[in-house]
């Protein structure tokens, strides 16, 4: 019996932890706006813990920040206002997908250009490569002229 | 390049890589330039700690100075506090930003630790935290005569951060106030 107690004890405690462990939850009019608020919350960063977005955040700013943004979408901002608010504020630091241009053109550029100064390197290397195969293949008079005299002098060996 | 110059590339490249990594080790993320940087304090209409007369960005211009957000909830408050006050007795005019506490909380710290602000902005919920782009306190900007936001630190000011960032800041604009 007691047996049976203390394992009903221990389920409670679990799911009480568990319900604690939930963040706030919002009511929304339409469900448009909550799939909008979803996504903008995966995509707005928390600006206290850096590799986390404010959906995932327990910090107290990404707690402020959710609740202003379910009251910028009751509103009836759009996304593009939303970003411009946050961004204002928190620079662009807080969009895990930054605007193009800027500050942050060489973000989105620079992949390209690695690659392209990588596809050169890598064209130039075969380049050079093959040059040096072509030349190392092919043999000049002279050497011609020694490789039939050491074959001739083989064969006299033998 | 010669061939055997083209030898050294992968060498150079590494020293690049290395250098790079280096710097990396000793730059502080956390670290991030405040979003108002050479903008105007956002406008606010906020009731003062104490006294129910209402605060606008009016009240904190006319000279060179710090606007420090606090709260008695946050540890590293506690730590930068005496320093603060060291900093006030010297005469560099700090305002306060009491960030989402409780004003009895508030005053009961300023009765008990002494009090280095001029006067103090109670932002019960935050709103001028969220202009502003806190993020947490403690947090302190350099405001010029005219409002306008020219610096921020996060994080604990003490001797060293104010002697090597801000005082170098604060005499620069105090300069450019006096010879207009």
């Amino acid at each position: 019996m007691t047996v049976l107690r203390h394992l009903l004890l221990s389920v409670f405690l679990l799911l009480a932890s568990h319900a604690q462990a939930l963040i706030e939850t919002y009511d929304f009019s339409s469900p448009e706006l909550e799939a909008r608020y979803q996504q903008l919350s995966e995509e707005l960063r928390c600006p206290k813990c850096q590799n986390q977005n404010i959906a995932d955040s327990n910090a107290p700013i990404a707690q402020d920040l959710r609740k202003l943004l379910h009251q910028q979408l009751e509103a009836g901002a759009s996304d593009a206002e939303i970003l411009d608010f946050m961004v204002a504020r928190y620079g662009e630091f807080v969009r895990y997908r930054p605007s193009f241009g800027g500050t942050t053109l060489w973000l989105w550029l620079a992949p390209v250009l690695l690659l392209i100064a990588a596809i050169g390197v890598v064209a130039a290397a075969l380049r050079s490569r093959s040059a040096a195969n072509r030349e190392s293949t092919a043999l000049s008079a002279e050497e011609q002229a020694r490789l039939q005299r050491l074959l001739d002098k083989t064969e006299q060996d033998t | 390049m010669g061939p055997r110059l083209k030898l050294f590339l992968p060498l150079f490249l590494f020293a690049l890589l290395a250098i790079l990594l280096f710097r990396g080790l000793f730059l502080d993320p956390s670290e991030m330039p405040s979003a108002l940087i050479d903008r105007p304090l956002p406008a606010f209409d906020l009731p003062a700690l104490g006294d129910d007369r209402l605060l606008t960005r009016a009240d904190l211009t006319g000279e060179v100075a710090l606007l420090n957000v606090w709260a008695t909830w946050c540890v590293s408050c506690r730590v930068e506090h005496p320093y603060l006050k060291q900093l006030a007795d010297t005469g560099i005019p700090i305002y306060g930003l009491n960030y989402k506490d409780s004003d009895a909380a508030a005053q009961q710290w300023l009765a008990d630790l002494g009090n280095p602000y001029r006067l103090n902005i109670a932002d019960r919920e935050g709103t001028l935290g969220v202009d502003l782009g806190v993020y947490g306190a403690p947090e302190t900007y350099l405001l010029d005569a005219s409002g306008v936001v020219r610096y921020r630190h996060v994080g604990v000011v003490d001797e060293g951060v104010w002697r090597t960032v801000l005082e170098p800041l604060y005499l620069e604009l105090k300069q450019g106030e006096s010879t207009p």
